[in-house]
This record gives structure tokens, C-alpha cells and sequence, in this order.
């Protein structure tokens, strides 16, 4: 294989999308050749500072309650654990941007400064986890490795769930401190998009139905079992994220 | 109405397999037309064509699907915006300006200190390469690296041969190379 023949095949070899005997094949040449390599190097940086750094736009919460109107059918019925979030997104249009939902929702939920605040605290932390690149403490997709690390670290034991089947792949556990105490944070992944969920135990010993809330473009999702309370955030679309919710509230 | 069920299972289908690939259709058209109003508009007028024809989609993955439609519906807002400027090109300068501030300010509200400002930096020169890449190949990237779709995928999206999406990927990813190149400030001590 020539310099030329290779370099057409540098950045599907990056993609891992060619064959397996392409890619020995450039894999040889690449070996013997600094030209190449330079240049494969220099495609693989940038792939990944577009992948790490480029702005993803996610869509205005605006944009989906438009979509909704215009496809007035879809608005049926459907699940009790969905229609409250339609319920919301109608309220959209009578409330100017982003912040005036948000206080919206805030009137509509019960306990709105408490929960607020935790919210904050729950995106920053998550946020910080970005930015800083320390998104997990322990990397590990297998539960039973992530669990009894947190051992010995909390007073309580977090559940760890495997949502790989579902494309919700598990990608470790973080130690964080929201609301004054250590918590744990177990991160999953949906395709590029990272969901942090937050879990301690409850103050009120009562079963809180999923909330969801919207801040600085992260969506959270709070609810309760009685015994633990547990926070998602992420940039994912709501309506992804209360789907792993209701995949981690089943039994 | 013959078929008043279908109509309410077709819904459901809909909200399953496409309403929640809304991100990744805005990110796509906001990153081919560079304006978050007309990107608004794509994705909207897409969704409703998408609806509108969704009897002859059969297929699970409503994402490829989808984007087939909202890149298309970009891709000709592009044409009659050229054709109603009477330029020979679009001006991508003006354009890039607006939408170079915008994508800066998307990473404004982390609320963070100093150390977010070279990685902002970052962020900026990284966007602005990219939104002076030509169309097809800023297609190519952000289905690939945004996006994570399959060369495959890429393909259907962008009705293109695989060998174009290899080629296009290629030459986009050198284009960005050489323009991150030239954007780098003499001090800059790389990482």
C-alpha cells in the first residue's frame, strides 16, 4: 500500500469502518511511514476536538411545544406518566422564552423553592463533572463493580442499574456533594449524551411522583420511592430522559 | 376518515420512533443554515412533512430517516436563499458572525470560572473552523462526529455512495486540520 492508497483510508480507519484486512493493511503502513503517521494524528485530533468540543444545539424547549400543536393528534392520551409533560409543553406558547417556563413550572409543582434549589445544585454539579472531565470516579459499565465502590464511601447503598439493552449503557459512578452531604452519582449514557443521576436517602418517607424541571438547558427529573430520592440531569431531549427514569423506577 | 384507528396507532408509531430525534434534527439544521430561527423553522416544517409521509416509512431507526428529510429541507432553504440574494454564493461571513456568538453563548451559562475561558477559547476556534467548512463537508462531520452515525447512515442521509461519506469525512477533517492551523496564535504552546 502506497501514501496515497492510505491516506484515503486514514480517517475511515479512525471510524473503525473498514475491514479488518484494510485496516492491517494501513495499520503496516503506517508503522513504516511518519508522513502518514503525522497526518493520522493530525485527523485523529481533530475528530476528537470536534466530538469533545464543538457546540451541540439541542433543541429550544419552545420548538418542541410548536411541533406538538402542529400535530395536534399526537397529543392523545397516552400513558399517565406523559401527560403531564404535554400538559406543560401547552402552556408554552402564552409564556415568553425559556426562564418564563421554567418559573411557570415552578407555580404548577408543589414544592418549588426546595426543589429549585437542589436542582441548581444537582446541574452544577453535573456541570462541573464536564468541565472538569471527571465525569466518573470509578469507569465501569458493570454494575457490580460500581456498587461496592461506593461502599464505605456513603451510608447507604445506591442502585446501580444495567440499561445497556436499552441503550442506556452504564458508564460508571461518581462520589459528589449536593445539599450538604456526600451523594452518589451513578452516569449513564444515550448515545453522545451523558445523564448524571443522583441518588440519597429521602427526608419525607413519601412516594414523590417524576417532576420535571428545566434550567440553563439540562433537564432534570426528580422523584421519590420513599426511601431514596433521585435526581436526573442531562442535555438529553426530556422526553429520552423521563424514559430512563421510568427504566430505573421499574422494579 | 376509513381509518380513524390506524390514524391514532400511526401517532403513537411517530412518538416513539421520531419525535425524539428533535435534538439531533435542530443540531443538524442549525449547523447547515446557522440561525436558530430558520433552523426552527426547518426542523418544524420537517416534522410535519415527516408526519405527512410517515405511512411509507417501515423501517425502527426513525433517526436516519428523519434527518434525510431535515437535511434536505436545509439544504434547499440554502438554494433559495442564494437565489433570492442573487449572489453567486452565499455570504457565509455575515452568517458565521451571528452564529459564531450564538454557539459561544450556548457554553455561557456554565457558570464556572477562569479555566473555562481557554476551554471556551477552544470551543470557539473549533466551532468557527467548522462553520467555514463548505456545506457537504460540515454535513459529513457533524452526522459523524455529533451525531454518531454509522458511515452507512451518513449515507442514506445524505443520499451519497459510502466512498463519498469516506472521502468527504477525509477532506473535511484535513480542511478543519489546516484551518485550526492557521487560527492558532504564535504563543500558543498547543496542549
Amino acid at each position: 500500500m502506497d501514501c496515497k492508497q492510505a491516506r484515503e483510508l486514514l480517517s475511515a480507519q479512525l471510524d473503525a469502518e473498514i475491514g479488518v484486512s484494510e485496516s492491517t493493511t494501513v495499520e503496516t503502513h503506517l508503522q513504516s511511514c511518519l508522513e502518514c503517521q503525522a497526518e493520522f494524528a493530525e485527523q485523529s485530533t481533530v475528530r476528537g476536538r470536534l466530538k469533545g468540543q464543538a457546540t451541540y444545539f439541542s433543541a429550544p424547549a419552545h420548538l418542541q411545544s410548536r411541533i406538538k400543536a402542529a400535530l395536534p393528534r399526537l397529543i392523545a392520551p397516552e400513558r399517565a406518566s406523559t401527560r403531564w409533560t404535554w400538559n406543560w409543553l401547552q402552556l408554552a406558547p402564552s409564556l415568553a422564552g425559556v426562564l418564563a417556563l421554567a418559573w411557570g413550572l415552578n407555580v404548577t409543582l408543589n414544592q418549588p423553592s426546595k426543589d429549585d434549589v437542589v436542582a441548581q445544585d444537582v446541574i452544577a454539579s453535573h456541570v462541573r463533572s464536564l468541565i472538569s472531565n471527571r465525569v466518573t470516579d470509578v469507569a465501569s459499565s458493570d454494575q457490580h463493580a460500581v456498587k461496592p465502590w461506593f461502599s464505605g464511601k456513603l451510608d447507604y447503598a445506591p442502585a446501580v442499574r444495567d440499561l445497556s439493552a436499552q441503550d442506556f449503557p452504564l458508564i460508571g459512578g461518581r462520589l459528589d456533594y449536593v445539599g450538604g452531604r456526600p451523594v452518589a452519582a451513578l452516569i449513564y449514557r444515550h448515545r453522545q449524551h451523558l445523564i448524571a443521576v443522583y441518588e440519597w436517602p429521602a427526608h419525607e418517607k413519601q412516594k414523590i411522583e417524576p417532576k420535571a424541571l428545566s434550567r440553563q438547558g439540562y433537564h432534570v427529573v426528580t422523584w421519590s420511592d420513599g426511601a431514596m430520592a433521585r435526581w436526573a440531569v442531562s442535555d438529553l431531549d426530556p422526553q429520552e430522559l423521563m424514559a430512563l427514569v421510568e427504566m430505573l423506577r421499574a422494579p | 376518515m376509513e381509518n380513524f384507528e390506524t390514524d391514532s396507532a400511526r401517532a403513537k408509531r411517530f412518538a416513539a420512533i421520531v419525535l425524539p430525534h428533535l435534538n439531533a434534527a435542530y443540531n443538524l439544521a442549525r449547523w447547515l443554515v446557522k440561525s436558530d430561527r430558520d433552523a426552527e423553522d426547518i426542523v418544524q416544517d420537517a416534522y410535519l412533512r415527516a408526519y405527512k409521509f410517515f405511512d411509507g416509512f417501515r423501517g425502527e431507526d426513525g433517526r436516519p430517516w428523519l434527518l434525510a428529510i431535515v437535511r434536505n429541507a436545509s439544504f434547499q432553504w440554502l438554494t433559495d436563499q442564494r437565489a433570492s440574494k442573487g449572489h453567486e454564493s452565499f455570504d457565509e461571513e455575515l452568517h458565521s458572525e451571528e452564529s459564531e456568538d450564538s454557539a459561544i453563548n450556548h457554553g455561557r451559562s456554565e457558570t464556572n470560572p477562569a479555566s473555562i475561558l481557554e476551554r471556551r477559547d477552544d470551543a470557539q476556534q473549533i466551532n468557527e473552523a467548522l462553520l467555514k467548512l463548505p456545506t457537504e463537508f460540515r454535513e459529513a462531520l457533524v452526522l459523524r462526529d455529533l451525531e454518531y452515525l454509522s458511515y452507512k447512515e451518513i449515507a442514506i442521509v445524505a443520499g451519497i455512495p459510502i466512498g463519498t461519506v469516506m472521502s468527504r469525512l477525509a477532506r473535511g477533517r484535513k480542511l478543519m486540520a489546516a484551518s485550526l492551523q492557521r487560527m492558532k496564535p504564535e504563543s500558543h504552546d498547543g496542549l
